[in-house]
């Protein structure tokens, strides 16, 4: 078995002279040019910077110097991610043309693989949401059905990569937001260990659950990124000081021997199309060689409640910097008090006003042992329910989210039924815990399911190499119809 | 302090610490650079900015916590959320209920002892200026901001409500102004800011009553003012309570022009801090072994150093005030270990006390570098009878400019002879001669009579322009009246 | 643990206070409500008994993380200034502040 890797190819073609960067890149930005006005996946294209970054990487393959593993390949950066003099807006009116001083780590380390930086890709503001919509600069749509949402809150960056504008992209994931859009948009997505990959630089929703991680179109490739961003970084006090798993060297390994767990709590809730996928995935590991039974974590249904205590209330203090006075939108007032509610109060969309209202209410005096404190201990409760699963399984396999793409606009009016579509993929970073999600066929609708692997802290190799075998025996799923060459 | 009535005060006291970059960044910690130029995405609360724990100023604020006897312990870091134009993030990043030092006290040179509650790591904020003439917040159109001072390494000592009265409290802002310079942690300049003291202040019938609602007052920019505050607040709330009025607790403002402490706000606009444990940074656990190689670095603390030069005295017979006085001179100013020198060398540890407080604090910079060898050499000279008083000051002047030296050589150069007996003798004579009123009333001794014994020791060392050994002039004069 | 009570429009209102936004009449409206459905949702944590359960703010068990005393290259003072929406003498410049920092 050879795990396919479309971007590793052309890096490797870019690092042995075989086909030049800029070349790729223009595929990619025609490709842009054509399709991202159905999809709207990007905020912002930077069709002038790409074309200087590929011809550096040219110049160093010409001079006889490795540009590094992801030499020419093209990567789309969810627009949270810091890059120095490039508007990087949280898809928010209040941060609109804020151009930053300095590099997120991770873009700098893509630099450093020689990777192609095509854009900023559109988001739910602030990472406040599961379908993209909240964006001030309007819905980006699933590039498998434009009338369906692209899952969120990375949607621009799922879509960007279903969508073929470039093989890979970079996302956060805060309760699900990288996994969920990769489901629903039939890409792969992960969500590393919390503190596997450095968050200096990302624009902070809830700190202690953010996390950023690749999408690709496949696990090989996602394997890759995931190698090229990982590691420790001194600015993050929160980034592991240990070697990092290198996914991609185990990737092939196979999955005899192991233990998988399908997680009945993720079962209950998901759609039947979605669950019958994820009995067909674990039929694929046991004929695989690995042992599979079902196994319970009854703590995880804790976790959509949790999650909207916690996330919320350190969202409430994290947003709290955007007052109108150092950067971004100001809207002015008599007073700097005034000034500060008049500019929040234009800069922010009703799904982030409604997040910080709840996390102020929930650290407010009074409530807070109720509430976050509360939160905090279900947290830990969470953590010991995987610990026990962990005892017995290698990883956990579930659906990514419950239902296939739903309709845009359909669960705009109801918040809670919109937080609901994070259910499965909330737990794991609660517990810090790394996860995968895969494409695995379709759903009754023709659209794309995603069936979520789970594992332990630092078990990312695992999470590959078993996500490896899933993705192989993966039934065939329509490329998108704005691919060339895709089903029209 | 009006009768029938206590006070009791707590401080707060910010400390800025003395390290080269900032709390949570690499920006340089300066004091008067041009605005906004040591400033970088973590300090100015850029978005995906992330904080890191300098490690000096752990183990400054483990100083701290050491000279204080605080017990060291496990901490975390917690935010404080409030919006103000100068807190960069809108929280501000400090130790909330899990503080690095607790349970300390404070020895004051008084024998008194004052409980430190807790010694805790923040930030400091930028710093706001105001349009205008007055440049006061007040009646400003706008308002300006430099981060420079954002992210500053603070301490903030907490003390416990031990203090009974504004000079105690004088003396506790003293004293530990003085700990925190010796323990290499700040440069205590109030006058710059790197000290800044607030002041809790009740008053109450008796000692046996509960306390009394409290006041906090801000803007103390010195010692002096801090005392000028706490009498006045105490005043205030002494007049309120005996015209049947009640105190209500609010933070007030020091007006240094006016004299008085004004309303800055009431307890009913308390601010809702929504304290919750800071996700960006990981809790700070320091071990036995670096708690004791911090406490390894440090010196003694004041009390100590002025409890060692105490015992010299003692041993030589006995401490008068003013010696105590002059001892907490000499450990204030760090002169401390050339009185030790001298001692250890044979002077008398009197005049070792006296030469050092006097003469050598007025230059107490050149002082503190003097070589202790050359000092121990000038003052056997003097004790010897080899250099008068005013000879022996008019070396250490030289001493002192050039770091120390031979001091004979320097009396040879200066061309100071002991003077014979004989011509002392004579000079005395024509002092007595010129005066005789006063020599009978000398002669006739007693409290009044023995006084004059100075006149003529001036008129001796006027004739002789100070080369006389005042020892020898007294032991004539004595002996001529018998 | 006692499950709180049903938050109300004016706890809302003084949220918003806290927070630094001007609500409409009607967003108070919607917000207590949907605010309201949340915390409902989650009367299934707020009601459970973790007397004995200690709190995980943070998944990450690491501890003493520490940088060295040493100055790193800062922003360009000009850079910075730039993206600011009022600037005057190399400052930030903000309308007239009402109170004294807290
Ligand atoms: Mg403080
Ligand atoms: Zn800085």
């Amino acid at each position: 078995m050879k795990a396919p890797r479309p971007a590793g190819n052309l890096a490797a073609s870019v690092r042995a002279g075989a086909r030049s960067a800029l070349e790729i890149l223009e595929e990619h930005l025609a490709a842009i040019e054509s399709g991202d006005g159905a999809v709207h996946a990007f905020n912002l294209v930077t069709a002038d910077q790409a074309r200087g970054e590929a011809r550096a990487v040219d110049r160093v393959v010409e001079a006889g110097d490795d540009p590094g593993l992801l030499a020419g390949v093209p990567v789309a950066l969810k627009d949270n991610l810091c890059t120095r003099g490039v508007p990087t807006t949280c898809s928010s009116r209040i941060l609109e043309g804020w151009r930053p001083p300095y590099d997120a780590t991770v873009v700098t380390r893509l630099r450093k693989a020689g990777a192609v930086m095509v854009g900023k890709t559109n988001m739910d503001e602030f990472a406040m949401g599961s379908s993209t919509e909240t964006s001030a600069f309007g819905a980006t749509r699933n590039p498998h059905d434009t009338n369906r949402v692209p899952g969120g809150s990375s949607g621009g960056s799922a879509a960007a990569v279903a969508a073929g504008f470039a093989p890979l992209a970079l996302g956060s994931d805060t309760g699900g937001s990288i996994r969920q859009p990769a489901a629903l948009c039939g890409v792969v997505g992960m969500k590393p260990t919390y503190g596997a990959v450095s968050r200096y630089g990302l624009v902070a929703f809830a700190s202690s659950l953010d996390q950023i991680g690749p999408f690709a179109t496949t696990v090989a490739d996602a394997a890759l990124l995931f190698d090229v961003i990982g590691g420790h970084d001194a600015r993050d006090s929160t980034s592991l000081n240990r070697p990092t798993p290198r996914a991609l060297s185990v990737l092939e390994d196979g999955v005899a021997g192991l233990t998988v767990g399908i997680l009945s709590e993720f079962l209950d809730g998901a759609a039947p199309d979605v669950v019958a996928r994820t009995h067909q995935a674990a039929e694929a590991l046991t004929r695989a060689g690995a042992r599979v039974e079902e196994v319970s974590v009854p703590e995880v249904r804790l976790g959509l409640s949790a999650y909207y205590l916690i996330a919320p209330g350190e969202a409430s203090s994290n947003l709290a910097r955007y007052d109108g006075v150092r950067y971004g939108l100001r809207v002015e007032a008599e007073d700097t008090a005034a000034m500060n509610i008049a500019t929040r109060s234009a800069g922010f969309g009703p799904e982030v006003k409604r997040r910080i209202m709840l996390g102020t209410y929930v650290l407010s005096a009074g409530y807070m042992d109720a509430y976050y404190n509360q939160a905090l201990r279900v947290r830990t409760k969470i953590i010991e329910g995987f610990a026990a699963a962990y005892r017995t399984c290698d990883v956990l396999l579930g659906p990514t989210a419950p239902t296939t793409a739903f309709a845009l606009g359909a669960k705009t009016d109801d918040p809670l039924t919109m937080y609901l579509s994070d259910v499965c993929t909330i737990p794991s970073n609660l517990a810090g815990h790394p996860a995968i999600s895969v494409p695995f066929g379709a759903g009754d609708d023709g659209l794309p399911v995603g069936v979520q692997l789970l594992g332990p802290a630092l078990s990312e190799s695992t999470l590959f190499k078993v996500a490896a075998v899933v993705e192989a025996a993966a039934p065939a799923l329509a490329a998108p119809s704005l691919v060339a060459g895709g089903r029209s | 302090m009006k009768p029938g009535w206590e006070m009791v005060i707590g401080l707060e006291v910010h400390c800025e610490l003395k390290t080269a970059t900032k709390l949570f960044c690499g920006c340089p910690n300066m004091f008067g650079d041009e605005p906004n130029t040591n400033v970088c995405p973590v300090c100015l609360g850029l978005p995906g900015s992330l904080p890191v724990l300098n490690q000096k100023a752990v183990e400054l604020a483990m100083a701290i916590g050491t000279a204080l006897d605080c017990e060291i312990r496990s901490s975390t870091f917690h935010r404080k959320n409030y919006f103000y134009p100068d807190q960069a993030k809108d929280y501000q990043i400090s130790q909330y209920d899990e503080p690095i030092n607790v349970n300390g006290h404070l020895d004051l040179p008084d024998g008194t002892q004052v409980g430190i509650e807790r010694a805790h790591m923040e930030e400091d904020t930028g710093k706001t200026s105001h349009s205008g003439i007055s440049g006061r917040i007040h009646g400003a159109a706008y308002s300006l901001v430099d981060y420079n001072r954002s992210g500053v390494p603070l301490v903030e000592i907490v003390s416990a409500p031990d203090m009974r009265s504004s000079a105690q409290a004088r003396a506790y802002a003293t004293e530990l102004r003085a700990v925190l310079v010796a323990s290499g942690a700040s440069d205590g300049k109030m006058e710059e800011g790197s000290m800044r003291v607030d002041a809790n202040v009740s008053v109450r019938r008796s000692s046996d009553d509960p306390f009394g609602t409290r006041c906090e007052i801000k803007n103390l920019n010195s010692v002096r003012s801090l005392g000028r505050a706490i009498e006045f607040e105490a005043e205030r709330q002494i007049v309120l309570i005996e015209s049947g009025e009640r105190v209500v607790q609010q933070t007030r403002h020091w007006d240094e022009d006016a004299g008085r402490t004004v309303t800055l706000r009431s307890k009913e606009d308390a601010y809702d801090y929504r304290y919750f444990l800071e996700p960006d940074l990981v809790p700070l656990v320091p071990d036995a072994e670096w708690i004791g190689a911090v406490a390894d670095t440090l010196g003694l603390m004041p009390a100590k150093r002025r409890s060692r030069l105490i015992e010299l005295l003692e041993d030589a017979g006995g401490v008068t005030d003013a010696q105590v006085d002059q001892v907490a001179t000499v450990v204030d100013l760090g002169l401390d270990e050339l009185v030790i020198a001298a001692a250890a060398g044979g002077v008398a540890s009197s005049l070792a006390l006296t030469r050092t407080a006097n003469e050598a604090a007025t230059d107490a910079d050149r002082a503190r570098r003097l070589d202790p060898v050359s000092y121990t050499a000038l003052l056997t000279m003097e004790a010897g009878g080899s250099l008068s008083a005013t000879q022996a000051k008019a070396v250490l002047a030289d001493l002192l400019v050039a770091g120390g030296g031979d001091p004979a050589a320097i009396a040879k150069a200066k061309g100071f002879e002991v003077m014979s007996e004989d011509s002392l003798t004579s000079v005395i004579a024509d002092a007595v001669a010129a005066h005789p009123d006063e020599w009978a009333r000398y002669c006739e001794g007693g409290e009044k009579g023995d006084k004059l014994a100075g006149f003529f020791t001036g008129l001796v060392m006027k004739a002789t322009r100070g080369q006389a050994n005042g020892k020898a002039v007294a032991a004539e004069l004595h002996r001529l009246r018998a | 643990m006692d499950e709180p009570k049903r938050l109300t429009r004016a706890e809302v209102a003084h949220v918003a206070v806290l927070a630094r936004l001007d609500l409409s009449e009607e967003e108070l409206d919607l917000y207590t409500e949907q605010l309201a459905q949340v915390l409902d949702h989650a009367a299934d944590v707020a009601s459970l008994d973790l007397a004995g359960v200690a709190p995980t703010a943070h998944a990450l068990a690491v501890t003493n993380v520490l940088r060295p005393d040493e100055p790193t290259p800062g922003v360009d003072r000009e850079e910075v200034l730039a993206q600011a929406p009022s600037v005057e003498d190399h400052r930030f410049r903000v309308p007239r502040i009402l109170g004294e920092a807290p």
